[in-house]
């Protein structure tokens, strides 16, 4: 009766330094709703990149046994034409095409050397009945909302007579009724025959729709939980998913906080135009002189964007609200002014916008307050080498000389690199965006020490992190950010994983 | 043995630096064999080096252009326009030089910053902005002197610019058939260059820093020196400094200095290596966008000046191809398109290798044709050798 669709066995795959997954045994019954859940980072995605193809095989160790054959995927049109379709949060859809152009785009139905399109069009009208959307075919997909063309996505997979569906966090950018929607659509299709795998984030959902529930935790399986004779309870799920614990890696520090608010925000709101969805609400928060604070939540909840927002908004959002800075009411309108009036922000995403990879480590330091070492607008370069040999030094940054160029260095030095350039602008709120992704162990402890030197000192900081043990290792107190409002505030003491994982999943 | 060493270690370390000015010597030395020295003769060098300036001051500003991501594709009729502009100022408005020369490099600046905003405000790509005006200013070009086809500049001033050379010393007997001033210039500017580099290295010290060893620092400076004193004598052989030269060499040194030593020259890289994070930095990006375009429209403007009064005279075909020479000059001289790398000096260096070409076909009686097809051979051998040797050592 119960036929195991999928079955992986004993996957493992290694990144340069990292075993991302280790020895994951995942199995999927046919016709059931299976969902995975996990930290970020705990190798959710990897998995479903094996799946897919996407890292082909022999990249991994391990065997994917899928309609009870062996598969060795090196394309992800392999997994294709055997019947596996993802479906990513951010969408594989033309926005310049129309929905039926989209729905049957790289399976394009010919008639002879040409496609014939009323086949096509009559072939995608069926397609979207089936998903219960009701739209005008011809219309282009860039004037649907995101849940239509989530629809869409999924009309296209199963266009391709797709046997099981994979969806990575597909609600995440949705609203309350197309989510609801969405799971009512998942139901329906397992009636029908189709087996789906949902990632997600949101437990509420998972527990709702989920037959079965497997768990990820740096990159093993915790358990499989199967909802018709497990208990699946919020609790549950959250003890398996953060159940890790926690060494002592968080080196001590002896900061006062001075009950003095450095940085205030009050009623921060911010709508996207790019997007046209308001992706801030009603944001409050402040920082104490000497304190670390933390902005918990889970990825794309809109903590850089809160961050962005505030430091000079250069991505233009529309905001309103009010800042304090060291008790001055500022309006920044431009990055320039918020280093100005003394905030520095280290951004998640170093190569993509925080460093500039071809030009060399001195240079970098000191680009953001290149003025505090020039005369007239001529920069004095042999300043410039007394000051980065000076961060250098403080902050360890391991570097041939600082005449090398950024793009050489490891991720632990180039992350110091940017904490350097931040520190070079003195500021007295320091935003750390991310400080310790994708670096060593080794590297993130060298961080903390600086974090914790830094508040030493007076400084204030506020850091956005994704890594619960991180959060609670380091913070005085803790804010979580879940869709773009603050859902909670927690003290040091109060906090712990689970409290934070509901609120971040509320 | 170690001052050999040395040597070889410094050639190593720059080979991509002197890469260039090495092509430049052999192309050089190839011209002069094959015209019997013809080519290296003072009269063609300094004609050499005038034909270069309408090209050489457009690929500085189109460096600048190209290392903060963008391209002017309009300057050679830009330049062609300004440069009928000023004939008609002078002509028909019977305007003289000394207001015509500001106030078409003032246009000209004003075309830059229109381009600017069309890329930086109204977020339409620098390719298409530009070729709009290319197709623009062709046609204002064709309209300004449609009905008296091409304008003759009767003004003796404005031409000296292109075509006159600096005063001399009066003659007192000493060194006659040499030009005194440019040999003194020369002198002057070996002094200031050895000076400079002194006082450099005395800073660099008291602030404990490792310099370069006496033996290579002397080196250097001799070698330098000669080559300063190599070229002023062949110049000084003939009529001496031409006013294209001084003004090249002008632009050269202003443009080398802001991009060298200026938070403006550290921005306008920093936009070019990573917009994104140089916006985050604090950097105003459109800020640059709007200086680095209008210093290309100056530099066009100043293009337009020199060729129109080399050609005492205001064609209805000036400027063409311009962009494309100044292009290639840049990309020739180790620009990259990548955003973020590109030297002034590279790229003069990059206008002479291509003007050589042309001058030395020309001596050798090569066909244009087969002379568009060398140049289209060495863009590409100097981008490939800018590429092989971009990511090595260091």
């Amino acid at each position: 009766m119960n036929n195991t669709i999928l079955e992986m066995q004993h996957i493992t795959k290694e990144f340069p330094g990292v075993r991302a997954l280790d020895d994951v045994c995942f199995s999927v019954i046919e016709k059931e709703i299976h969902c995975l859940v996990g930290e970020n980072g705990a190798g959710k995605s990897t998995l479903m990149k094996i799946l897919s193809g996407v890292y082909p095989y022999g990249d991994y160790e391990g065997e994917i046994i899928f309609n009870g054959l062996e598969q060795k995927y090196s394309t992800i049109s392999d997994s294709k034409k055997a019947g596996i379709a993802i479906i990513y949060q951010e969408l594989a859809l033309v926005p310049e095409l129309t929905v039926y152009e989209n729905i049957f785009l790289g399976h394009e139905i010919m008639n002879g050397l040409v496609i014939d399109w009323n086949e096509t069009i009559k072939k995608a009208t069926q397609m979207l009945k089936k998903v219960g959307l009701d739209v005008n075919p011809t219309v282009k997909v860039k004037e649907l909302g995101l849940g239509k063309q989530q629809l869409i996505e999924i009309a296209k997979a199963l266009s391709m007579d797709v046997r099981l569906l994979i969806l990575d966090e597909p609600t995440s950018a949705l609203n309350e009724s197309d989510s609801e929607n969405l799971m009512n659509l998942l139901r329906d299709l397992k009636k029908h025959g189709v087996t789906s795998v949902l990632i997600s984030h949101k437990l509420k959902e998972v527990i709702e729709i989920a037959d079965r529930v497997t768990v990820l935790r740096d990159g093993k399986t915790i358990c499989t939980l199967d909802a018709h004779k497990d208990e699946v309870k919020e609790n549950v799920l959250i003890k398996h998913m953060v159940g890790r614990e926690i060494n002592n890696v968080y080196p001590k520090r002896d900061a006062t906080v001075v009950d003095e608010k450095v940085f205030e925000v009050k009623h921060w709101n911010a709508y996207d135009p790019a997007i046209g969805r308001e992706i801030l609400k009603d944001i409050n928060l402040n920082v104490r002189k000497g304190e670390i604070v933390s902005l918990a939540g889970l990825m794309g909840s809109g903590r850089t964007e809160l961050a962005l927002s505030l430091f000079g908004n250069p991505r233009k959002y529309h905001v309103n609200g009010e800042m304090y800075v060291n008790g001055k009411h500022v309006h920044l309108k431009h990055p320039e002014q918020a280093i100005k009036s003394g905030l520095a922000y280290v951004t998640e995403d170093r190569k993509g916008n925080g460093l500039i990879l071809i030009q060399d480590v001195k240079q970098n330091i000191t680009l953001a307050n290149l003025r505090a070492i020039a005369e007239r607008g001529i920069v004095n370069r042999n300043e410039e080498v007394v000051a980065s040999n000076e961060y250098r030094n403080t902050l360890n940054i391991k570097t041939p000389s600082i005449e090398q160029k950024v793009l050489n260095l490891s991720g632990g030095n180039q992350q110091k690199v940017s904490v350097a350039k931040w520190l070079f602008v003195q500021p007295k709120v320091l935003i750390l965006d991310e400080p310790t992704r994708g670096i060593d162990v080794g590297a993130k402890y060298e961080i903390y020490t600086i974090m914790n030197r830094l508040v030493e000192q007076g400084m204030s900081i506020i850091m956005i992190s994704s890594e619960l043990p991180e959060i609670l290792g380091m913070s005085d107190r803790i804010y979580v950010v879940s869709f773009g409002r603050i859902t909670g505030e927690l003290s040091a003491k109060e906090a712990t994983q689970e409290k934070i994982m509901k609120l971040a999943t509320d | 043995m170690s001052f050999i060493k040395n040597i070889g270690k410094t050639v190593r370390d720059n080979i991509r630096d002197y890469g260039m000015f090495l092509a430049l010597f052999a192309i050089m030395i190839f011209f002069t064999i094959t015209t019997k020295g013809v080519f290296i003769s003072p009269r063609n060098i300094s004609n050499l080096i005038n034909q270069t300036g309408c090209i050489a001051v457009l690929a500085v500003g189109m460096t600048l252009v190209i290392v903060i991501r963008h391209i002017d594709l309009s300057v050679g009729f830009l330049a062609g326009f300004m440069g009928a502009i000023a004939a008609i100022a002078m002509v028909s408005w019977h305007f003289p030089v000394w207001v015509v020369i500001p106030m078409v490099l003032i246009l000209g600046i004003l075309a830059g910053l229109l381009i600017a905003f069309l890329v930086a405000k109204m977020g339409i790509p620098s390719f298409v902005a530009s070729l709009a005006g290319w197709l623009i200013y062709r046609g204002a070009l064709l309209l300004v002197t449609l009905k008296t086809g091409t304008i003759i500049i009767p003004n003796a001033t404005y031409n000296a610019i292109g075509n006159g050379y600096i005063p001399d010393l009066p003659g007192v007997g000493i060194l006659p058939g040499v030009h005194k001033l440019t040999l003194l210039l020369g002198i002057l500017a070996v002094v200031i260059f050895i000076i400079g580099d002194v006082r450099d290295r005395e800073k660099k010290k008291a602030y404990g820093f490792e310099v370069s060893t006496m033996d290579i620092f002397i080196m250097k400076i001799v070698f330098t020196a000669a080559l300063i004193m190599a070229v002023t004598w062949v110049m000084a052989g003939y009529n001496g400094l031409s006013w294209t030269f001084v003004i090249v060499l002008a632009v050269t040194f202003v443009y080398h200095f802001i991009t060298t030593q200026t938070v403006l020259g550290r921005y306008i890289y920093a936009v070019g290596g990573n917009p994104e994070a140089a916006e985050l930095s604090g950097i105003d990006v459109k800020k640059i966008t709007y200086i680095v375009f209008g210093s290309m429209g100056m530099l066009a403007a100043l293009s337009g000046i020199l060729y129109s009064s080399r050609l005492q005279s205001a064609t209805t075909i000036a400027g063409q191809l311009f962009e494309m020479d100044a292009i290639a000059a840049a990309y020739v001289g180790g620009v990259s398109a990548g955003g973020g790398v590109g030297r002034v000096t590279g790229s003069i260096i990059g206008a002479l290798v291509m003007m050589s070409l042309t001058n030395g076909m020309n001596l050798m009686g090569i066909d244009i044709s087969s002379q568009y097809i060398v140049k289209g051979v060495v863009l590409v051998l100097a981008v490939v050798f800018d590429v092989a040797t971009r990511n090595r050592g260091k």
